[in-house]
């Protein structure tokens, strides 16, 4: 090993005041903030608010929110899959007429809502809960307060990013009350069934209002987007530069740039799509006979809307799993109480797999009647993905070897995002492969596979960070036990929900299908169906026990006494437990050192406002 | 009343939790704050290495259980030529991917256990290591080579179209909301051309019957194709996506409004061939209908299917047609005893632009009728 350990002898103890106050740079802030108006009222306080840090809780709350209603639709229709010969007829004051119930009184859910719940589920989480409740809780709350800045470069964007996804939250749950429906042909939205009003019931008015709340949707990222970019360039304090950054932060910076590039194709994608629907151009429609109608589209083609919107597709994904990346990277560390190991590495492999996000996209279209010798270069470009992955999952686990790792639910969500990413991408290595994806692409091995490594290893890390951050948020802790409770319900529970879907997908079972029974193939798992949507059941079970304990603990947790809890090198942790506006109450503290230095030099840890003394070895 | 109900256990539930919390909390204070911390890792140390053995002990007996539903185990198996090739690639993939899982997940947990904070413990200063991190980027760059270089030769082997001097059968399958249309060249071999503003209720496909090569094309409700003989399936849709899935010939492609696509594959196992090998597997051995003991086994019933694998509205789930693969001499059979879906249906209708001809033919008919008549009367 390059460096050479040394006994941890001393906890020391910092003044972080006395330090800020000796080293720190004086910006006059609060002589030209004195009785800020933008905090002078209950509005401006807490509803139109321009601070970071209460914009972050709005979004994490709406995302909370967007959860819960996500995760309910994911258990209806679980219930139609795993027991379809139960009556849902119970389901009928909240569904009204999509459970259609016969006359023997046993209650269905209609196909067309069973679609519309999938459609919706897929939507929802991945838009307003894993990037807005995730990347936008966490790059609101974490980048002013871990480089050292008053607050984000323009705090009225800020606050207009929030709005336009309240906006977009607004218009998507008013379609869920539509009489035809919620838009239904998947979260994908592939024309021509998003395009043709006559296609399915939901692609009618549901449509025209899921296309609409993801336009204001997108507006909201990119202003966030643009204000993230910019606070990491411009707003870094004297002393934090970019090779001191915590990975945090430079998860959520590249996550920025990521989103900066992406989302706008989406947009044009879209904007297209309702050409074709309102205008009556052939962007992506040709040669359709519906309805017994023979439509005058011509010379349009469905793949280029896949083209686009998988330009966008695969990024998202690492929109989704990366700010997830950057706080395990630093949850680990700081509860190992060791240095991330190879943090250079770390960032250099968050860099590559950025870029590489952009040129893979049409692995996700293998089967869809592009040239076949135009997926050689996706399936290169895919599996390479798997180098940087499996450098960053050697680097997690080695930071946790020669530590003195303190268990708490934050620890252990950060380690249960590692044993997700890897069970998870894995399975990606199947998939990536074009010969492979022959038979699996679109069968519920895939659904595993993304569940499993951007939707539950998501979810973790952003676990690990409420629990982590929480704290810094309401100056109060979670409750801890159940906290870890609500861990090790969740590990076992969402292994034991999407583990199972891998066998399922072998056999090759077509993922979005309503019901089996249609198909000899496909009707041999009716008890492992049952299976995962118990299991699915008693998962979720666990995750009120979170909301529970998040809102309790809001109000009625336990206090904070110190200001570092976690005796965390980072600069959130030198303001003060009640954080009021522009963060620091006097100077802004400068940065002497990189973010890791935890276990150095007989010290537990050293805290980047802490100058380098005389002596010290492998100062960053 | 159900809905009181509901919400009081809820906030019983909630009162638990909360209460749980508060003991937890309490104990917390009782024993000291780095007691506590200690007891915490112990446990959640012990539950670690726990949940290492029973979580790759689940995944393998699991893996173990269901190893029939395996691509290229069990009854499974590819009936397609191509299939194995798919399989095997398959196979290789889990065996690598098998050794890093297991040895990454042992190393996760192994380390949490034992790396758990202790009384006193010290974590050492570790914080890069250029040599590990060189040889931990090259041993999956090289997995990944050997797997990319595989899985392209495979890939481009199956997805090669036919070339013009191969015989070759060519078929066509056509999705709408909610069926499969299929269509057989009939005896010249040549599908004929078709145009989607023809299409009607007596048009399902658009055929433009001035094409004559249209006039022997079959419009089965099955698809039936000979062993060993290399099949091209022009695969076109109606109105929105499909997708052509043979989930036991390992065949899937997009069917895309206004631009063809194909699959090419040669069936390897006729429907018998198949059903023998599944008599040997028990779950096949059971009756189809589980009330009736008399009903045939699922091994004799079976059939292989053709599904769709793209969303494409409220009866996605439902888009089934039946595939039998026959012997060649079978299949001579079956054909020839299919009508064109011009002789059986458009023949002499308003449809057929050759009908002045046939009309020709029929008012010739009557006469011929009468001369009959005539001489029976005789």
């Amino acid at each position: 090993m390059a460096n050479v350990a040394t006994p941890v002898t001393t906890t020391p103890k910092y003044d972080e005041d006395l330090l800020i106050e000796e080293y720190g740079y004086d910006d006059h802030f609060h002589e030209h903030h004195e009785g800020d108006k933008y905090q002078a009222n209950f509005i401006t306080t807490y509803i139109f608010s321009q601070d970071h840090k209460i914009i972050a809780k709005q979004f994490l709350i709406t995302g909370m929110f967007w959860a819960i209603v996500g995760a309910l639709m994911s258990l209806v229709f679980r219930l139609q899959l795993g027991f379809p010969e139960e009556s849902l007829a119970w389901l009928k004051p909240v569904l009204g007429k999509w459970i259609v119930v016969n006359d023997a009184g046993v209650g269905t859910l209609a196909p067309e809502f069973y679609y519309a719940l999938v459609t919706m589920h897929g939507t929802i989480l991945v838009f307003f809960v894993l990037t807005a409740g995730l990347s936008g809780t966490f790059s609101n709350l974490l980048i002013p307060l871990q480089i050292g800045a008053r607050d984000m470069a323009s705090p009225f964007l800020n606050m207009l990013s929030y709005w336009f996804f309240f906006l977009a939250s607004v218009v998507m749950f008013f379609s869920l009350f539509l009489n035809t429906g919620p838009f239904a042909g998947g979260w994908t939205a592939y024309p021509p069934l998003s395009a043709l009003p006559q296609a399915s019931s939901g692609s009618g008015a549901g449509m025209t209002l899921w296309v609409v709340s993801l336009v204001f949707f997108v507006v909201s990222v990119l202003l966030g987007g643009i204000n993230y970019i910019t606070t990491v360039l411009n707003l870094r304090t004297k002393g934090m530069s970019m090779w001191r950054m915590p990975l945090t932060i430079w998860s959520f910076f590249i996550t920025a740039i990521i989103g900066l590039l992406s989302f706008p194709v989406l947009v044009s994608a879209f904007f297209l799509v309702v050409f074709d629907r309102e205008l009556n151009t052939s962007f992506f429609l040709n040669e359709i006979f519906i309805n017994n109608q023979a439509l005058d589209y011509a010379g349009g083609s469905p793949v280029l809307y896949q083209h686009l919107f998988w330009f966008f597709g695969h990024p998202e994904v690492y929109i989704i799993i990366l700010p997830a990346m950057g706080m395990v990277s630093e949850v680990l560390s700081v509860h190992s109480r060791k240095p991330i190991f190879g943090y250079k590495a770390m960032v250099f492999s968050i860099l590559a797999i950025a870029f590489l996000s952009f040129i893979v996209w049409a692995h996700h279209m293998f089967m869809s009647g592009v040239n076949p010798f135009i997926s050689n270069f996706f399936v290169v470009f895919t599996l390479i993905i798997a180098v940087p992955s499996a450098v960053k999952v050697f680097n997690w686990i080695a930071t946790l070897y020669g530590g003195n790792i303190r268990f708490n639910a934050a620890s252990l969500f950060g380690i249960g995002f590692v044993s997700m990413f890897i069970s998870g991408g894995l399975t990606g290595i199947f998939l990536g492969n074009s010969a492979i994806d022959i038979q699996l692409h679109d069968t519920y091995f895939v659904v595993a596979h993304f569940h499993i490594v951007m939707g539950v290893a998501a979810f973790f890390g952003m676990f690990a960070g409420i629990y982590n951050w929480f704290p810094k948020m309401y100056g109060r802790f979670m409750n801890d036990t159940l906290g870890k409770i609500h861990f090790w319900g969740t590990l076992v529970g969402a292994y034991a929900v999407f583990w199972p879907m891998h066998y399922l997908g072998m056999a090759g079972v077509p993922r979005r299908y309503y019901s089996f029974d249609n198909f000899e193939t496909f009707s041999h798992f009716a008890g492992l169906n049952q299976f995962i949507t118990i299991a699915a059941i008693v998962t979720f079970g666990f995750q009120i026990l979170f909301v529970i304990n998040f809102f309790y603990s809001i109000w009625y947790g336990k206090k904070m006494t110190t200001r570092n809890p976690w005796g965390a090198s980072t600069l959130e942790w030198t303001t003060p437990i009640k954080t009021g506006h522009g963060n620091w109450p006097g100077k802004v503290p400068t940065v002497q050192r990189w973010a890791y230095d935890y276990g150095k030099d007989g010290k537990e840890y050293i805290p980047q406002i802490v100058p380098a003394q005389e002596g010290e070895t492998n100062v960053h | 009343m159900t809905a009181l109900l509901a919400v009081l256990s809820l906030i019983l539930i909630a009162i638990i939790v909360v209460q749980l919390g508060k003991v937890s909390e309490l104990a917390r204070k009782i024993r000291g704050e780095e007691e506590m911390q200690l007891m915490v890792n112990r446990r959640n140390g012990a539950l670690s290495l726990l949940f290492l053995i029973v979580f790759l002990a689940a995944t393998i007996a699991s893996g173990l259980y269901y190893k029939n539903w395996f691509l290229g185990f069990g009854p499974h198996a590819s009936a397609s030529q191509h299939g194995g090739a798919l399989d095997n690639m398959f196979a290789v993939t889990l065996f690598f991917t098998g050794i890093v899982f297991v040895l990454t997940h042992i190393a996760l947990f192994y380390f949490a256990w034992r790396y758990q904070g202790r009384r006193g413990g010290k974590a050492e200063f570790l914080s890069h290591n250029n040599r590990l991190e060189v040889v931990w980027t090259l041993i999956p760059a090289v997995v990944m080579t050997f797997l990319v270089i595989k899985g392209l030769d495979a890939w481009n082997e199956v997805m090669a179209d036919v070339s013009p001097e191969e015989e070759y059968i060519e078929i066509e399958a056509t999705g709408m909301q909610f069926a499969w249309l299929l269509r057989y060249p009939g005896p010249d071999g040549k599908l004929g051309a078709r145009d989607y503003k023809k299409i009607s209720a007596s048009n399902p496909l658009g055929q433009d019957w001035t094409d004559t090569k249209n006039h022997d094309d079959i419009h089965p409700t099955e698809i039936v194709l000979p062993v060993g003989k290399k099949v091209r399936v022009r695969i076109t849709s109606r109105d929105v996506l499909h997708n052509f899935y043979l989930p036991h010939f390992r065949v899937k492609m997009d069917a895309v409004p206004g631009m063809p696509t194909y699959f090419v594959f040669t069936p390897s196992k006729t429907t018998e061939e198949y059903r023998q090998e599944l008599k040997n597997y028990d779950e096949y051995n059971v009756p189809i209908d589980p009330d009736d003991p008399e009903s045939l086994l699922k091994w004799e019933a079976f059939d292989y299917e053709l599904a769709c694998a793209e969303l494409c509205g409220k009866g996605h789930f439902s888009m089934k047609r039946l595939v039998k693969i026959v012997p060649e001499a079978e299949y001579q059979d079956w054909l020839s005893k299919q009508q064109s879906y011009y002789e059986s249906t458009i023949k002499g209708t308003d449809d057929d632009p050759f009908k002045s001809e046939t009309d020709a033919i029929s008012e010739a008919a009557p006469e011929e009728v009468e001369d009959l008549q005539e001489e029976a009367a005789e």
